[in-house]
């Protein structure tokens, strides 16, 4: 998709690409700029710098007067020292900031970056995350990110598109896609789990018939096989009702449970679940043994299984 | 008693290895030792410097550097077209590349007269314009141009094949037209390739002796180049041809070093794949 932006590869065979009103490709007209007549700053996946050439010499490449100079650029993005290098003996992220002032030398009218973050390892990521959250902020430029991990766009992107085999199955603003999934595969990409259950609408809501023959009760109508959503920190760990299940409580065998900073995560019959650790009180239930989780009606929605 | 047959067995096998490699090595080392041993050593300068050798030199060098030139200037565009364009018909235009590479000597020379001879191919209309070429000295570039020229080109279009496609990519994105990815990009990558190429080239041209002869004849002063000049001296001077003969020695060892030199270099600064194998003597 950004390469069909940027105006590389294969010319698409429909469609319209237009920034502020003006065509880059219109299928249609017959209208595609090449890519240097495009203003994009297009960030590789892997960056993509050019090994025979100095950082100096790679930011240069595409510098267009009236924006910032090779030196300001270099300084913003802490490369200045490394000028002379050439690019083969640079570490991740500082080829990453490199790539980032090459693409910004152009001047660009939009953004693009290629999978910015999944070329470092997990340590350097977070770091970076955080680091090319404020750049963005700063720079106040369209940007397009492509990303496999949900944490990327829920840091960085404003709106975020759900794409599946080249089919965009969610649009919207990357909040609600976790909160309002259009479909079982949105909704366990946003993290969230996805149980399929057979529901049963009534009058007054619907019971909803999990794999393993326990129920569940909701307001909402549906019937027919849904997926029942929920996020990990909605699950409540709940005491052993005795012999009356109360409603939306099911029964799971303990997984693994961690302790990761203030939060428990881990999995419980088939519900990841994600407590603050004060939640489970004093006594951890035991891995293998039989827990009690709670699934408040509140917290609960249901999707299509299979994209409408 | 296993053990020492086995240890027999192993120590044999590796005589044999020796005695083969040997009587072979041996081979090829002998024309070249007696290429050494005999010719008056201490005359070299002096037959080098007689005016026939001084004319069979500058005919040689001239030929060969508009030869070169021509391969550079028209052999790079055509291998950056090939390696970068996909187009119908492309795999039998790398097949016309490669051919003059199998090709004997003499049917190149017998089809370069067909073509540019008098009243062949091209050579009549060309002759009723006042243009001869057989037998002249461009005869002589035109059959190292053939005959060499795609030992460059091969090379080129795998060069320029290795460069990694996202870097003119990228280069395109940074505002770069064609012409300027080009000359930025994909000639400074395809550098070390490209002249590895032309070091193969330009040794197969100063060798060129079969499609030169048919072509442009034997012609002191004219078509007469070092390989000529040695086949001319055989019978008149065999002390000349074997002097000629220590020169050439001497000048393709100097290529195929500083062929090797090149590859190594590149190996070890390219970032893209090399084209070249590392040679067997630094596989583990």
């Amino acid at each position: 998709m950004l390469r069909a932006v940027a105006g590389l590869g294969a010319k698409p065979r429909r469609g319209r690409i237009a920034l502020d009103g003006r065509p880059w490709l219109d299928a249609e007209a017959g209208v595609c700029l090449p890519p240097e007549e495009r203003s994009v700053g297009l960030v590789f996946q892997d960056y993509a710098l050019f090994p025979h050439l100095s950082v100096r010499r790679n930011v240069a490449f595409g510098l267009r007067p009236g924006g910032a100079s090779v030196e300001e650029l270099l300084e913003r993005f802490r490369i200045g020292h490394l000028a002379e290098a050439k690019p083969g003996v640079l570490s991740g992220g500082e080829r990453q900031r490199v790539a980032l002032a090459r693409a910004l030398a152009r001047r660009p009218e939009v953004l693009l970056l290629d999978e910015p973050l999944s070329a470092l390892d997990a340590h350097t990521r977070g770091l970076i995350r955080a680091e090319l959250r404020e750049l963005l902020d700063r720079l106040a430029l369209p940007t397009i990110f492509i990303s496999h991990d949900f944490r990327d766009a829920a840091v960085l992107a404003g709106r975020a598109a759900v794409m599946v085999a080249g089919v965009i199955r969610q649009v919207g603003p990357v909040a609600e896609l976790g909160s309002h999934p259009a479909d079982a595969f949105v909704a366990a990409l946003t993290g969230n789990n996805v149980l399929p259950a057979h529901a049963v609408g009534d009058g007054a809501g619907t019971t909803l018939t999990l794999e393993d023959g326990q129920r569940l009760r909701v307001p909402a109508v549906a019937s027919g096989p849904v997926g029942v959503v929920i996020a990990p920190s909605d699950v409540r760990l709940a005491a052993d009702p005795g012999g009356a299940p109360g409603p939306n409580l099911v029964r799971g065998r303990v997984g693994a449970l961690t302790r990761i900073g203030g939060r428990v995560e881990g999995r419980i019959g088939a519900l990841e679940i994600d407590r603050p650790a004060n939640d489970l009180g004093p006594r951890w239930p035991e891995t293998g043994e039989v827990a009690w989780l709670e699934l408040p009606a509140a917290a609960i929605s249901l999707v299509p299984l299979e994209p409408e | 008693m296993g053990d020492r047959r086995s240890r027999a067995g192993r120590a044999a096998f590796a005589a044999l290895l020796a005695l083969c490699a040997g009587i072979f090595l041996t081979f090829l080392a002998i024309p070249l030792l007696a290429l050494f041993t005999e010719t008056p050593l201490d005359r070299i300068p002096e037959l080098l410097s007689e005016p026939a050798v001084q004319e069979i030199l500058s005919v040689t060098l001239r030929t060969n550097a508009i030869a070169n030139g021509l391969t550079l200037l028209l052999g790079t565009p055509t291998a950056y077209l090939l390696a970068t364009r996909r187009f119908p018909g492309r795999a039998l235009l790398v097949t016309l590349v490669e051919l003059p590479l199998v090709l004997p000597p003499a049917v190149a020379g017998i089809g370069l007269l067909a073509a540019f001879g008098s009243g062949g191919l091209l050579g009549g209309a060309l002759e009723e314009n006042g243009i001869v070429i057989p037998f002249t000295e461009w005869a002589v570039v035109l059959a190292i141009v053939f005959v060499a020229s795609p030992f460059y080109v091969r090379q080129g279009i795998a060069a320029f094949e290795a460069v990694d496609p996202q870097l003119p990519a990228a280069a395109r994105t940074l505002g770069a037209g064609p012409a300027r990815t080009f000359l930025r990009i994909f000639l400074p990558l395809a550098a070390g390739g490209l002249a590895a190429g032309w070091v193969l080239a330009f040794a197969r041209g100063a060798g060129e002796f079969g499609a030169t002869i048919m072509f442009a004849g034997n012609v002191p002063g004219v078509t007469q180049t070092l390989t000529l000049g040695i086949y001319e001296q055989l019978d008149a001077n065999f002390d000349l041809a074997l002097a000629i003969g220590v020169l050439l020695v001497v000048l393709s060892a100097v290529v195929l070093i500083t062929y090797k030199l090149i590859s190594s270099w590149r190996s070890s600064t390219s970032t893209s794949i090399s084209i070249f194998q590392p040679s067997p003597s630094r596989l583990p």
